[in-house]
């Protein structure tokens, strides 16, 4: 009977116990394809340069900022129609967006995210530009459900403004009436993809005032 | 009082109104008698309830208003129609009756542009202030354009 000798089991060093640059790339090579966390480090890491004593990671300022603001998007509660409803049961505790950062809260002023959540009138839409303006850039609008992106089964009414983007801009739409918190939090997360790829800060497309 | 004797009641005072049907009575006035009738239904048939006050445009039959009125105690129920005529847009209110009635008669001028003469505080309810036209006429457009959202 052969008795195989037992693994060796290395503990893996703190960060504050890497002597230089070959013994980092070593550890950062040995780790699994899709680990979170070296994920995580190369999404906002430009390169490693070697130092005397140490080694300096750089990254660019827009892909740092660009992590920091997808990591923490506050949406400001504004409900307008029965996709309101969604949006609440989104932002509870069953579906939980705490976890991607988000904090619904009361005030646009200190928020970045507006949820249009249901049917935008025509007597409804200076308030809702006002409350966008009142927003500090950068800011993001998502559009939610079938009234907010296109006026939906009102599109023919005489009061629906058709397609909020005709008021804001709109960075995604979810589809949907109203659509499920399970797409509501696909857009989500569709948003903060694409925050993390905004390049230059407060250079927003403009409202597109669409003529049928 | 039973339905027979208020329809009786409403022979014996409106004889050249069309009546139809007993539960509700569809009475079809002059417009002159609008307020008279209205009167009438409060404080002799007992119809203390205002329901709701509505228009229906006939395109070039011109516009009927239509209000409808319980008495809630007796179960007698009355549907109120006159016809404007072609091109009127003036009828007589009925606040000074039924109080319930203002705020219908508001979003009546709203909707239709009918000009409730009486009518304390005849101004838009539902729509904006700055509103062009009365949308639920037959002769507004769906497609009208609103600046600068439309």
């Amino acid at each position: 009977m052969e008795i195989k000798a037992p693994i060796p089991v290395i503990p893996a060093p703190i960060w504050r116990d890497i002597k230089d640059l070959q013994e980092w790339e070593r550890l950062r090579q040995h780790r699994p394809e899709g680990d979170k966390h070296s994920a995580l480090f190369e999404s906002v890491t430009e390169g490693v340069h070697r130092f005397p004593g140490g080694f300096v990671v750089t990254t660019a300022a827009d892909a740092f900022f660009n992590w920091a603001r997808k990591s923490s998007v506050w949406p400001v509660t504004f409900g307008l129609a029965c996709c309101a409803i969604e949006m609440m049961a989104t932002f509870a505790s069953r579906f939980d967006v705490e976890r991607l950062g988000m904090v619904p809260w009361a005030s646009p002023r200190h928020s970045d995210l507006m949820v249009v959540s249901g049917t935008v009138t025509i007597k409804m839409a200076p308030m809702l530009e006002r409350i966008y303006d009142q927003m500090p850039d950068p800011k993001w609008a998502l559009s939610m459900g079938s009234c907010a992106n296109s006026g939906g089964p009102f599109r023919h009414g005489y009061h629906v403004v058709k397609g909020v983007d005709r008021v804001i801009p709109i960075d995604v739409y979810v589809p949907g009436c109203p659509p499920p918190p399970e797409s509501l939090l696909n857009g989500l997360l569709l948003l903060q993809e694409q925050i993390s790829h905004f390049r230059r800060t407060g250079q927003r497309a403009a409202p597109n005032p669409k003529v049928d | 009082m039973t339905r027979e004797q208020a329809a009786t009641l409403i022979g014996e005072r409106f004889g050249m109104a069309q009546v139809e049907g007993v539960s509700p009575f569809v009475v079809s006035l002059p417009v002159d008698q609008w307020v008279g009738f209205a009167q009438f239904a409060k404080d002799t048939l007992g119809c203390r309830f205002f329901a709701f006050s509505t228009a229906v445009d006939w395109k070039e039959q011109g516009l009927e208003v239509v209000a409808r009125v319980d008495n809630l105690d007796d179960g007698i129920s009355i549907s109120m129609k006159t016809r404007l005529g072609a091109g009127v847009s003036a009828c007589p209110s009925l606040v000074p009756v039924y109080r319930g009635a203002n705020w219908m008669e508001r979003e009546c001028y709203d909707m239709f542009g009918i000009r409730f003469e009486g009518h304390p505080d005849l101004r838009r309810i539902l729509l904006a202030d700055d509103w062009e036209g009365h949308p639920l006429l037959k002769s507004y457009a769906v497609d009208t354009p609103h600046p600068p959202y439309r």
